[in-house]
């Protein structure tokens, strides 16, 4: 186990250009899905959390299901949408980075949608008719309403990251793990394993690690603001 | 960029009756299901006028204050502010009408930025924001407060923020949901001291929604008793605390009940009540003569430091005193008084003196006589106007759901 950590490093040391190629491409594409997925995800969710409409408890039950969508599925119907016989055919998308784009958007949004929802159900209602008791029209209300949420939204944007970049099932299905075109860490990490490279696994799986760390260290930073270790550090009352 | 303000409230107490209502309300009523909430609540407040909304827990109290804020719309009635009806988008009532709802929550951030947030709502300029938020963090007395996050404050540092955050808007009409709950003793009575200054130093009106009748009287001009999602009783703090109109609200200025008792007859303006016991006791009637018909049930009210205690035996026939011999059964000081719990036919609580327990020679078990003079009891038809529970019966027309204020009985 050490000695494939040590060699796993030597890897990313004396192959750092072709890793980077990997890493680079991973956070492109997870990147732009979890983008892509905010923009959807983080409206519905404010909207089923907060909005009383009929049709509310379904539209839950959907986001919780979507929770639980199989990325392997999801690379599935991508798959089947967009081959040559498919309904999207025609756009010649299978196997780019974009058809890797476009199924992890699809698994990101309802992870963003639902920790939203319930990052926003956690911020009790008195706090937007406190602010509309204050003189705020119900636009501004509901922005005090989601600042108070803000720790759940930052973790809507993290879970979402986190969900897409480690799946594997739906990039290997529509990317097809081409290299120096698709192959990103997760598909790069089970072929290399497959193929009895542990070094190269073990590196591309460091990597992903550090990459994880990195996000929740930024999110924290973000959730306590800056010198929040400064602010804690006080006596309360 | 213009500035959005609230409008102008006028001077203190120089307002005429020729001006609109401050705030007003007409005939509210709200139902959840079958069950009524508020039942035809009519209330007006006067430009810089303090009243108060005083009801138990379940009166329909924050249902009431939800519908005077135009938070939500009221189902029956209407809610007129300066005499314009309620709005929700209305910009003039959202920035001249205020409310400070009950355990209202602080946002995330310091005190100063939670007193600073109405004015940034309003557009008011940075500069003035900065001297107002002083001045309302020094009047609640919390100017060392400014740059603490809230979430470092004490249950009453948390409910001062949020009263400056209401009071430096100076709004037309502040609104203040329950501004002592939920503090202890001594900080709540600090806290209302403070309040109190704030509330009649602003220049607009204010109406205090409360179940504690120590808030009511002390800080509001008027009261509104809201009992059973109607308004019960609504006068001057001095005219309930003398005539209360039902049992109920008799118990809310500090009288004790006795329950049981049954009307012998009418004499001499005095109801005659057959006590538990056997004993006859005289009291005024706190209604209409023809609501005593003989063997009727009634509530009988009186307030402790009304009963005299004396040595048992003795004379009996003061006619004008009610009287009854009682066993001690519990001893409470209270700074230069006794609380004495008496215990036997008709069980009385009395606040005496202490030197006049320690000439009795009170003790815990021993025998005594209460005397209560005929006119500090108050006789109450049972049902009428409910004591606690359940609905007022039917046909028992309180004359006054309607908000109107009752007439001064004779007494």
């Amino acid at each position: 186990m050490l000695e494939a950590l040590a060699r796993g490093l030597g890897y990313l040391v004396s192959n750092i250009a072709g890793v980077l190629e990997i890493v680079l491409l991973s956070l492109r594409v997870s990147g732009a899905a979890v983008a892509i997925g905010l923009l959807v995800g983080l409206p519905v969710g404010v909207a089923v959390g907060v909005g009383r409409f009929p049709g509310r408890r379904l539209a839950v039950a959907a986001i919780h299901t979507g929770f639980a969508l199989p990325p392997v599925v999801v690379g599935l119907f991508v798959y089947l949408a967009l081959s040559r016989s498919g309904p999207l055919g025609d756009l010649r998308l299978l196997f780019t980075p974009t058809a890797m784009v476009i199924a992890q958007s699809l698994l990101a949004a309802p992870y963003v949608a639902g920790i939203t929802l319930a990052a926003v159900q956690a911020v009790p209602e008195s706090v937007r008719q406190q602010a509309r008791a204050l003189g705020a029209d119900p636009l501004w209300a509901l922005a005090t309403h989601l600042r108070e949420a803000r720790l759940g939204l930052g973790a809507a944007v993290v879970a979402g990251f986190g969900a897409v970049i480690s799946e594997v099932g739906a990039v290997m299905l529509v990317g097809g793990n081409v290299q120096g075109e698709t192959r990103v860490m997760t598909t790069a990490i089970v072929l290399e394993t497959r193929r009895g490279d542990i070094a190269a696994a073990v590196a591309l799986g460091l990597v992903l690690l550090a990459i994880a760390f990195a996000v929740n260290i930024a999110l924290t930073r973000l959730q306590q603001g800056p010198g929040s270790l400064a602010r804690s550090a006080r006596p309360a009352a | 960029m213009s500035t959005v303000r609230a409008p102008a409230p006028p001077s203190p107490r120089t307002a005429t009756r020729a001006q609109a209502p401050a705030l007003e309300a007409a005939g509210l009523g709200y139902r959840i299901g079958s069950t009524a909430i508020l039942r035809s609540v009519s209330l007006r407040i006067d430009p810089g006028e303090v009243v108060a909304v005083l009801g138990p827990n379940g009166s329909g109290k924050s249902t009431l204050v939800r519908l005077l804020l135009g938070l939500e719309r009221a189902p029956e009635g209407t809610v007129r502010f300066r005499g314009e009806p309620l709005a929700p988008r209305a910009p003039a009532a959202r920035l001249g009408l205020v409310g400070l709802l009950q355990r209202s929550p602080l946002f995330a951030g310091t005190a100063a930025a939670n007193v600073a947030y109405g004015l940034r709502v309003r557009r008011v300029p940075r500069g003035e924001r900065a001297r107002r938020v002083e001045a309302a963090l020094s009047g609640m007395g919390i100017a060392h407060l400014a740059g603490r996050d809230v979430r470092t404050l004490s249950g009453g540092e948390v409910q001062r923020v949020a009263i400056a955050r209401a009071t430096v808007l100076e709004p037309y009409v502040l609104l203040l949901d329950e501004p002592g709950a939920d503090l202890d003793v001594a900080t709540r009575r600090r806290l209302l001291g403070d309040l109190e200054s704030a509330v009649r130093r602003g220049r607009g009106a204010t109406l205090i929604v409360t179940h504690d009748p120590r808030e009511a009287f002390t800080l509001a001009d008027r009261v509104y008793v809201l009992e059973d999602g109607r308004v019960s009783q609504h006068g001057t703090p001095a005219d309930i605390v003398a005539d209360p109109a039902s049992p109920f609200i008799a118990e809310l200025t500090g009288a004790e009940l006795v329950v049981d008792g049954r009307v012998e007859g009418v004499r001499e303006g005095l109801v005659e009540v057959a006590m538990a016991g056997g004993t006859r006791w005289l009291a005024v009637p706190a209604s209409d003569p023809g609501e005593w018909p003989p063997d009727a049930p009634v509530h009988v009210a009186y307030r402790p430091e009304d009963v005299a205690l004396v040595e048992p035996g003795g004379d009996a026939a003061s006619t004008p005193r009610n009287r009854v011999e009682l066993t001690v059964a519990g001893l409470a000081p209270l700074g230069g008084f006794v609380r004495v719990r008496l215990a036997g036919a008709i069980p009385l609580v009395a606040l005496v003196t202490r030197d006049g327990a320690d000439a009795l020679g009170l003790e815990v078990g021993g025998r005594v006589a209460a005397h209560l003079k005929a006119v500090a009891a108050r006789a109450y038809p049972a049902g009428h106007g409910s004591v606690r529970v359940g609905l007022p019966a039917a046909g028992q027309a309180p004359g006054n759901a309607d908000g109107v204020a009752l007439p001064g009985r004779p007494r």
